[in-house]
C-alpha cells in the first residue's frame, strides 16, 4: 500500500512549545512543558492514560487556550487567530470524529469544497486520490457508522491527507484496533511522512508503533515532560518509572489486590 | 449570585455567537444549498402542525368568544377578535413554540451531537469556522420561513374561526359577515407587527438552541439535557420578548 503513494506538494513546518502551562478549573494538566519538533519529523508523545498527552495535542492543534506559555508553528503562535489562514494542519482524532451525516466521499470533500480548492472534477480526483492510497475506494458513498474501526482510523487519515497538511497530528491512531490493523495505520503514517516529508506528531501510549516511527520521542507523566530523546534512549531507559510502563511486569500475585481473593472467599 | 453570572454569560455567549455569524453572510451564495436544506427543515417539516394547530386555536377562540359574546350581542364581533388575536400574538407566538419543539430541539441534538462526538473541533482543525457553517444558513433560514409559517398559521386560524362561527349552533354568524369584521378592523400595522415578533421570535431560539448545542460538553446523557435546556431556554425566552416587542410596537 505504501509504495503507491503520491506525494501532495507541502511545504512543512516544525513546532515550538515553550513553557505552556494549562490548568482546568485550577487543577493543572499541563506543567512548564518545552518541546521542539524539528521540521519532517515525526515526533511521538508516549505517556501513561490521563498524563496530559491529548490535551497537548489539542494545544498544538488550536483547540485549547494555554493557560500561560506559547505554540509555535514555524514562526506563527498558534493563539493568533491568523495562524490558520497560512497553516495546513490536519489532526486525526482518537475516534475519527468523521461527520457522521456525510458519506465518506462528502468528508473529504468538505475542506476543498469549503476553501474552494478546485472545480468539482478537480475535488473529485483529489479525493479519489487519497481515497485511493488508504485503499478505500469501495467506501466512497458509504457512511462513517457503516465502518469497520479500522476504516474509520483510514477514513480519518485520507480526510487529514486531502487537506494537503503541513502538519499532521495522530492522536491515539492505533487505539481500539487489531494487531494488523495497528501495524497498517503506522506503515501509513510512516510512508505519508516519507513521501510527503510532513512534520509529524504522534501522541500513543502503544510502544509498537512510537519505537516503529519515532524520529525522536517524548514521555509525559503528570502534565510535566519526563524525558525526550531519540528511539534507543526509550529501548533501554535509565528511569525506572519509564522502564515499568514500557515493559511493564504482570504479578498474578501482586499484594494490593490481595483483598479481591479475601471477599471472594 | 452564581446562577446570575450564568444568565449574563449564556447572553453574553448568544450575542456573541449572532455576530460572529453575521460575519459570514457574505459567504451566503456558497451556503446556498445548506440555506434551502434549512428552509426545507424549518418550514416545509413545520407546515403541517403549523396549519393543524392554527386552525383549531382559530376555531377554539371564535367558540370561546361566541360563548361569551352571545351575552351582550357582539356576535358580529367575532371576526374582529380572530383576526387580530391570530395576527398580533397567538400565529406568532404559536409558530414560534411549535419551531421551539419542532426544529430547535432538532438543532440542538445535532449541534451537540457535533460538539460531543468531536466534529466540531475536526472543523475547527480544518479552519472551517462552525458558524459560518452549522450557524449562518439557519440563522438566515429561519428568518426566511418565521413570516411564511405565520401567514399560513393566520389564514388556517381564521378560516377555523368562520367555519365554527357558521356551523355552531348559538353563534351562526355567516363567513361574508366573519371576514367583514375581520377586514373592518385590521390594519396592515397589525399584520406588520404580527410577523416582525415572528421574525423576532424564530432568530432568538435559533440562535439560543445553536449556541446551547455548540456548548456542549460531556457525552449522550448531556446531549439530551442540552435539548431540553434548550427547550425550556426558548419558550421562556418567547414568553418575555413577547411582552417587551409588544409594547415597543403598541
Amino acid at each position: 500500500m505504501a509504495e503507491s503513494v503520491t506525494p501532495f506538494p507541502s511545504k512543512t513546518f516544525g513546532v515550538t512549545i515553550e513553557k505552556l502551562y494549562k490548568s482546568f478549573d485550577g487543577v493543572p494538566v499541563l506543567k512548564d512543558i518545552n518541546l521542539e519538533v524539528k521540521p519532517g519529523e515525526i515526533f511521538v508523545i508516549m505517556g501513561p492514560s490521563g498524563s496530559g498527552k491529548s490535551v497537548l495535542l489539542k494545544h498544538v492543534a488550536g483547540l485549547e487556550q494555554p493557560t500561560s506559555g506559547r505554540v509555535l508553528i514555524g514562526s506563527y503562535d498558534v493563539a493568533d487567530p491568523g495562524t490558520r489562514q497560512r497553516i495546513h494542519l490536519a489532526l486525526v482524532f482518537q475516534a475519527g470524529a468523521l461527520f457522521n451525516s456525510m458519506t465518506v466521499y462528502d468528508n473529504l470533500a468538505l475542506y476543498p469544497r469549503e476553501h474552494r480548492l478546485g472545480t468539482e472534477p478537480h475535488i473529485r480526483d483529489r479525493v479519489m486520490h487519497a481515497l485511493q492510497i488508504l485503499s478505500l475506494e469501495k467506501a466512497v458513498n458509504q457512511f462513517p457508522a457503516e465502518l469497520s474501526g479500522g476504516m474509520k482510523k483510514r477514513v480519518a487519515i485520507a480526510r487529514a491527507l486531502v487537506t494537503d497538511p503541513q502538519l499532521l497530528l495522530y492522536d491515539e491512531p492505533t487505539s481500539e484496533l487489531d494487531p494488523v490493523m495497528s501495524a497498517t495505520i503506522t506503515e501509513i503514517i510512516a510512508a505519508l511522512r516519507d513521501q510527503t516529508a510532513v512534520t509529524t506528531v504522534v501522541v500513543t501510549h502503544d510502544r509498537g508503533i512510537a519505537f516503529a516511527i519515532a524520529d525522536r520521542m517524548a514521555f509525559i507523566m503528570d502534565g510535566r515532560i519526563r524525558a525526550i530523546g531519540q528511539v534507543a534512549d526509550f529501548k533501554n531507559p535509565a528511569d525506572g518509572v519509564i522502564a515499568n510502563f514500557l515493559n511493564p511486569v504482570i504479578d498474578l500475585k501482586n499484594p494490593r489486590f490481595k483483598h479481591l481473593e479475601d471477599n471472594h472467599e | 449570585m452564581k446562577q446570575i453570572y450564568a444568565i449574563f454569560e449564556a447572553i453574553g455567549s448568544t450575542v456573541l455567537l449572532a455576530i460572529r455569524a453575521g460575519r459570514y453572510l457574505n459567504t451566503l451564495p456558497r451556503q446556498f444549498p445548506r440555506l434551502i436544506e434549512q428552509c426545507y427543515l424549518i418550514g416545509y417539516t413545520t407546515l403541517p402542525i403549523v396549519t393543524i394547530l392554527c386552525f383549531f386555536i382559530g376555531s377554539v377562540l371564535a367558540l370561546q368568544s361566541g360563548y361569551s359574546m352571545q351575552n351582550f350581542g357582539a356576535k358580529q364581533l367575532i371576526g374582529t377578535l380572530v383576526g387580530m388575536s391570530m395576527v398580533r400574538e397567538l400565529g406568532p407566538m404559536m409558530v414560534a413554540i411549535l419551531v421551539t419543539g419542532r426544529v430547535g430541539s432538532a438543532i440542538t441534538a445535532e449541534l451537540a451531537s457535533m460538539k460531543v462526538y468531536q466534529e466540531v473541533d475536526a472543523l475547527i482543525t480544518m479552519n472551517i469556522p462552525p458558524e459560518r457553517m452549522l450557524v449562518m444558513p439557519r440563522m438566515v433560514a429561519v428568518l426566511v420561513m418565521m413570516p411564511v409559517l405565520t401567514v399560513i398559521g393566520n389564514l388556517c386560524g381564521w378560516f377555523g374561526g368562520a367555519l365554527v362561527c357558521k356551523y355552531t349552533g348559538f353563534i351562526s354568524v355567516e363567513p361574508d359577515a366573519y371576514f367583514a369584521a375581520l377586514r373592518r378592523f385590521m390594519e396592515t400595522k397589525d399584520v406588520c407587527d404580527g410577523l416582525i415578533k415572528s421574525e423576532v421570535f424564530g432568530f432568538a431560539v435559533v440562535l439560543v438552541c445553536c449556541n446551547i448545542g455548540l456548548n456542549t460538553r460531556g457525552g449522550p446523557r448531556e446531549i439530551g439535557a442540552a435539548v431540553t435546556k434548550a427547550v425550556v431556554t426558548s419558550l421562556i425566552l418567547i414568553l418575555v420578548l413577547d411582552y417587551f416587542v409588544t409594547k415597543a410596537l403598541i
